[in-house]
């Protein structure tokens, strides 16, 4: 190798020795360089390609909901109960807006005057819906009027980027008939989205809130079909690429009947005079739901649209009776008289008494120090059992109920439990309550409760308890349904429906089956298995017979009430209930009977929050009930004039 | 040695000896071919993938970019092709006034430039920007060529690394100050590499490390806390985003992970027209910065190692002129093109790959981009033009190479 002199650069060969190995360093940071970018390309296409190529997807699909309708809700007969309707809903689409500012403003104001908004308004709620979705549609409004469609549709031009489309709303033909049973629906709330019972359920899918749209959500649901999008970088619509089309729900049946349950709503509306009030109807057989109602109701297709939290207060509110509330498995009443055949079945079973063992009613009998007395302090004399039903003797059952108290095993309150009192029923609906049998291990309870309590706040008292123990007075007073028990109106159905059917507990239920949308059968929904309590044939003739002579023979409780009912062809059993609640308000209305008709048996209980005597409210609108089941008419309403409880 | 038949006909042909003629130069190809193959084999791949990834960005003129691409391309070709057949040796007596053209057209950028997303970079003139920091790449590796040959001497001294060094941060600042941190980078990198190649003692360049992570944490940590801001925040941004890209998904964080999907997305064999990442806009800058990964995405691992391999061949061909200079200037002008061509390849590459952070490097004759095409050209012209003299004169010498 030629060695050039310095400075002669012209001629000095490039190449030194030195410079060849820095050369070759360069050549290896290449070949190491090279080999890296190599490795990384051939990780990232060959290796990890298939995961690149969904999250490309990701990228550029977006999925539009195309609504599926829910299955409607039919009562027996087949009768629509709730149906859907289609809403005309003002849409924007955000990529088809003028894009310049001055121009959407007087969009949005045009638009404005025509759904009658105002322009900030529908500003806001482009703004609002974008942030949160920003490909989507905004919706402006929700079953806007027929006119405004036809309007926005004749001048479209007029209106870039303004869209109508339709919607399923839930209809409601009869309005507020069983609207507590039926229950509303709304979209799906973030939280539930996160529960087991809604997994696979899309954002924005509408489910039931509750009743019976909640307990059958799953078939009335359906699925929602998509459109899926194509979309650039900026969300802009690039066409479509699939879609999939919507499954709509399946229509259910309800055991409920439309007739009796619109009479049953009349008769518990006439008889409170505005006053609350709740009605069971139930066939005794198998626990299927012929009518239920609670009053005050409202109209679900306030929960249609979207609802203002103003409203929604309104219809929770006590002042306005709380319409939302079902009172027929979640009101908590004190039963009245209506228990004595329960206080009954429980001596006879344990032994206390016979049918026919006479006791003295002479109008007030004292446990103790303290003095138990019938209205009026009036007596109805020596009387066995059937007697003391027929006129609803209290002074018999607090004896009945004194007697039981120190029989081992609290043999009144297991047989108020077996025959399904202070427990849920098990109907197929949410938001049912248990209620109370008070007993000696419950009030042992609330009374330590109470003692923490007071410790644990220094206060002289929390009000849970008085803390005194349980005394032969509390067994007196649950003897005739008084003091501290708790029961809805279904769970005295459900008590009397096991008298009815000798021994029967029948699991109370709605829903018959699952049909397609063509009325063809899906799925029968299989009624759950009864329990059964053992009733000696001497004690349920006896009942029977008290409860059947306090609604037909003179001096019965409810005689005049059912004055003039053909009682040889379809003969009552019913018992009067007056629960005193305490705090001077008005005594709550009971009344539970039921008509043992071998084809087609019914069993009422209806209770009037301060409609006073049992025999005044609560047994005439059982009495329309019952007429309108076995007459098919409901007759007039009927005050009677018995004053017992 | 396959010179062997060259050599004869160089001994055969005298009029080969001192300046190329034109008989001399039928004897043999006057340009590398091998050369000339990755380079016209890269802009032919630039020309498909722009056709087919910029179909619609300019609705009503789909092949707006490709037609201009193809310009720029034939106008650098013939550039190249001056170049390649003047004696770049003679470039050595401009040093100077090559120096003054390089400052003074970065600071013309400051004068008359237009001014996108607060970067000043190019001069707009009709049907064209200037984007006078890519010329400045090949107009400092002359420059500094030029210098390192005078002093070639004192090459070991420091005062000749400190000189060098000077003349190359002058332009750096200036295009750092644009802002243009990428064409800086390029700058120091070409400096270093040209240092290096002219024979810089290892203890200098320690020494430069060393002044270099000071200034870096000076410009890092210290100037912002004292309330100057030596990068601007976006600079920052990329720097950081990419080290954790997904933290900053919106931005720059966004740009990095669109182009992985887009070239993992490609697969082995590429998408083809159902390249949504790119059709879509999906992957930001896909004529420009991140055409790799349009290749990626299109062509899959097939066209992306096709693409790399021909780099492969650029980079080696350069290697191989830069032993076979007739002169030191020579092989410091091949070495200063050849860490240029490196430099940009690795970082675009690496950034498209999501190894390198983004710095708004092009990818050489592959990016859109009429300053950064022709300048490339340019100096692929010089590297023929080496060839082409070390050629000649090593047949005039017989002189046996590596």
């Amino acid at each position: 190798m030629e060695i050039g002199g310095p400075g002669n650069d012209g001629r000095r060969p490039a190449i030194t020795p030195q410079l060849a190995l820095r050369v070759a360093i360069f050549g290896g940071v290449a070949l190491v360089l090279f080999a890296i970018v190599f490795f990384r390309l051939w990780y990232l296409q060959v290796l990890s390609g298939d995961e690149y190529v969904s999250q490309a997807n990701d990228n550029r699909v977006r999925e539009v909901r195309i609504q599926a309708p829910r299955g409607d809700i039919v009562d027996r007969e087949g009768r629509v109960l709730v149906t859907n309707r289609q809403a005309t809903v003002v849409q924007v689409v955000p990529g088809e807006l003028p894009s310049d500012h001055a121009e959407r403003k007087a969009l949005y104001a045009r638009l404005a005057q025509v759904l009658r908004m105002k322009p900030q308004t529908v500003q806001r709620i482009v703004v609002e819906q974008r942030a949160l979705l920003p490909y989507a549609n905004v919706t402006i409004k929700t079953d806007a009027p027929r006119s405004v469609l036809n309007y926005l549709q004749e001048r479209k031009r007029d209106f870039p980027g303004v869209a109508v489309t339709d919607k399923y709303l839930r209809r409601y033909p009869h309005e507020e008939l069983a609207a507590q049973l039926i229950g509303t629906v709304g979209e799906i709330s973030p939280e539930e989205l996160e529960r087991k019972r809604y997994k696979g359920v899309k954002q924005g899918t509408v489910i039931g809130k509750g009743g019976i749209e909640w307990q059958y959500d799953r078939y009335l649901r359906g699925r929602d079909g998509a459109q899926l999008l194509q979309v650039d970088s900026m969300g802009g619509y690039k066409g479509e690429l699939r879609r999939r089309q919507p499954v709509p729900g399946q229509q259910l049946k309800l055991s409920l009947d439309l007739s009796l349950q619109e009479v049953g709503q009349q008769a518990i509306a006439t008889a409170g005079g505005g006053r609350p009030g709740a009605f069971v109807a139930m066939d005794p057989r198998n626990g299927e739901v012929m009518a239920m109602g609670s009053y005050p109701s409202f109209d679900p297709a306030l929960f249609a649209k979207p609802i203002s939290q103003e409203t929604y207060e309104e219809l929770q509110s006590e002042e306005n009776g709380a319409p939302l509330y079902n009172r027929a498995i979640a009101g908590l009443y004190p039963t009245g008289s209506t228990f004595k055949p329960i206080t009954a079945l429980a001596a006879l079973d344990a032994g206390i008494i016979t049918p026919s063992t006479p006791i003295d009613d002479p109008g007030c009998l004292t446990v103790g120090t303290t003095e138990f007395c019938s209205p009026g302090d009036v007596g109805h004399g020596t009387v066995a059992l059937p007697q003391a039903l027929k006129v609803s003797s209290d002074v018999y059952f607090y004896v009945l109920g004194r007697d039981l108290n120190p029989v081992d095993g609290q043999p009144l309150q297991k047989m108020a439990k077996r025959l399904g009192v202070g427990v849920q029923t098990g109907i197929d609906l949410p938001g049912e309550v248990d209620g109370l049998v008070p007993d000696r291990e419950w009030r042992e309870e609330v009374g330590r409760e109470e003692a923490r309590c007071r410790k644990r706040e220094k206060v002289s008292s929390c009000g849970i308890s008085d803390m005194r123990p349980w005394s032969t007075g509390d067994n007196v007073n649950l003897s005739v349904g008084q003091g501290d028990l708790q029961a809805t109106p279904l769970q005295m159905a459900v008590a009397y429906a096991t008298i009815a059917n000798d021994g029967k507990v029948v699991r109370p239920h709605l829903g018959l089956d699952v049909e397609d949308a063509q009325g063809r059968l899906v799925q029968e929904i299989e009624p759950p298995a009864a329990r059964s309590v053992e009733i000696a044939d001497s004690a349920r003739d006896a009942i029977l017979q008290g409860l059947h002579a306090s609604a037909s023979e003179p001096g019965g409780t409810s005689a005049d009430v059912f004055a003039g009912w053909p009682q040889d062809r379809y003969p009552v059993y019913g018992k009067t209930g007056t629960a005193e609640r305490g705090g001077g308000r008005p005594d709550q209305s009971w009344y539970v009977a039921f008509v043992n008709d071998p084809a087609r048996p019914l069993v009422v209980a209806v209770t009037i929050e301060g409609g006073g005597w049992g025999a005044t409210s609560a047994a005439p609108a059982a009495r329309q009930i019952l007429s309108q089941w076995f007459l098919g008419r409901r007759g007039q309403f009927v005050r009677g004039e018995s004053h017992t409880q | 040695m396959s010179t062997a038949t060259r050599i004869h006909d160089a001994q055969a042909d005298p009029a080969a000896q001192g300046r190329p003629t034109v008989s001399g130069l039928t004897l043999r190809l006057p340009f590398d071919p091998l050369l000339l193959l990755a380079t016209l084999g890269l802009l032919a791949c630039s020309l498909v993938t722009l056709a087919g990834a910029t179909k619609e960005d300019i609705p009503g003129s789909p092949d707006y970019f490709v037609n201009r691409q193809a310009i720029f391309a034939g106008v650098g070709l013939l550039l190249m092709v001056v170049v390649a057949r003047v004696d770049y040796s003679r470039l050595r007596e401009l040093t100077w006034g090559l120096y003054a053209f390089l400052l003074l057209s970065i600071l013309a950028v400051f004068a008359l430039g237009s001014s996108t997303r607060g970067a000043t970079l190019a001069i707009v003139l009709p049907g064209f920007s200037l984007q006078t920091s890519e010329l400045g790449k090949v107009l400092l590796v002359l420059v500094l060529a030029g210098f390192l040959v005078d002093r070639a001497r004192r090459i070991a001294d420091r005062d000749t690394t400190a000189r060098a060094m000077l003349l190359a941060l002058v332009p750096t600042f200036l295009v750092v100050a644009q802002p243009d941190l990428g064409s800086g980078l390029v700058y120091l990198v070409i400096a270093l590499a040209m240092l290096y190649v002219a024979g810089t003692p290892w203890r200098h360049f320690a020494g430069l490390f060393a002044l270099g992570a000071v200034a870096v944490t000076i410009a890092l940590v210290a100037a912002p806390a004292v309330g100057v801001t030596v990068l601007k925040p976006y600079q920052l941004d990329r720097l950081t985003s990419f080290v954790s890209p997904n933290e900053s998904p919106g931005d720059e964080g966004y740009q990095q992970i669109q182009s992985k999907i887009a070239i993992g997305a490609g697969q082995k064999t590429g998408r083809g027209d159902q390249a949504t990442q790119t059709k879509l806009n999906f992957l930001p800058e896909h004529h420009t910065d991140f055409i790799f990964a349009v290749v990626g995405e299109r062509y899959g691992f097939v066209g992306a190692a096709l693409v790399l391999s021909l780099y492969a061949l650029l980079i080696w061909r350069s290697l191989r002129i830069l032993t076979i200079a007739k002169n030191l200037f020579g092989a410091l002008v091949a070495g200063g093109i050849l860490a240029m061509l490196m430099f940009e390849v690795f970082l675009n590459v690496g950034m498209n790959l999501g190894i390198m952070p983004i710095t708004g490097i092009t990818l050489p004759l592959l990016s859109y981009g009429g300053s950064s095409v022709i300048s490339t050209l340019l100096a692929l012209g010089l590297l023929q033009s080496i060839y082409v003299q070390g050629r000649m004169a090593g047949a005039h010498k017989a002189r046996t190479v590596l």
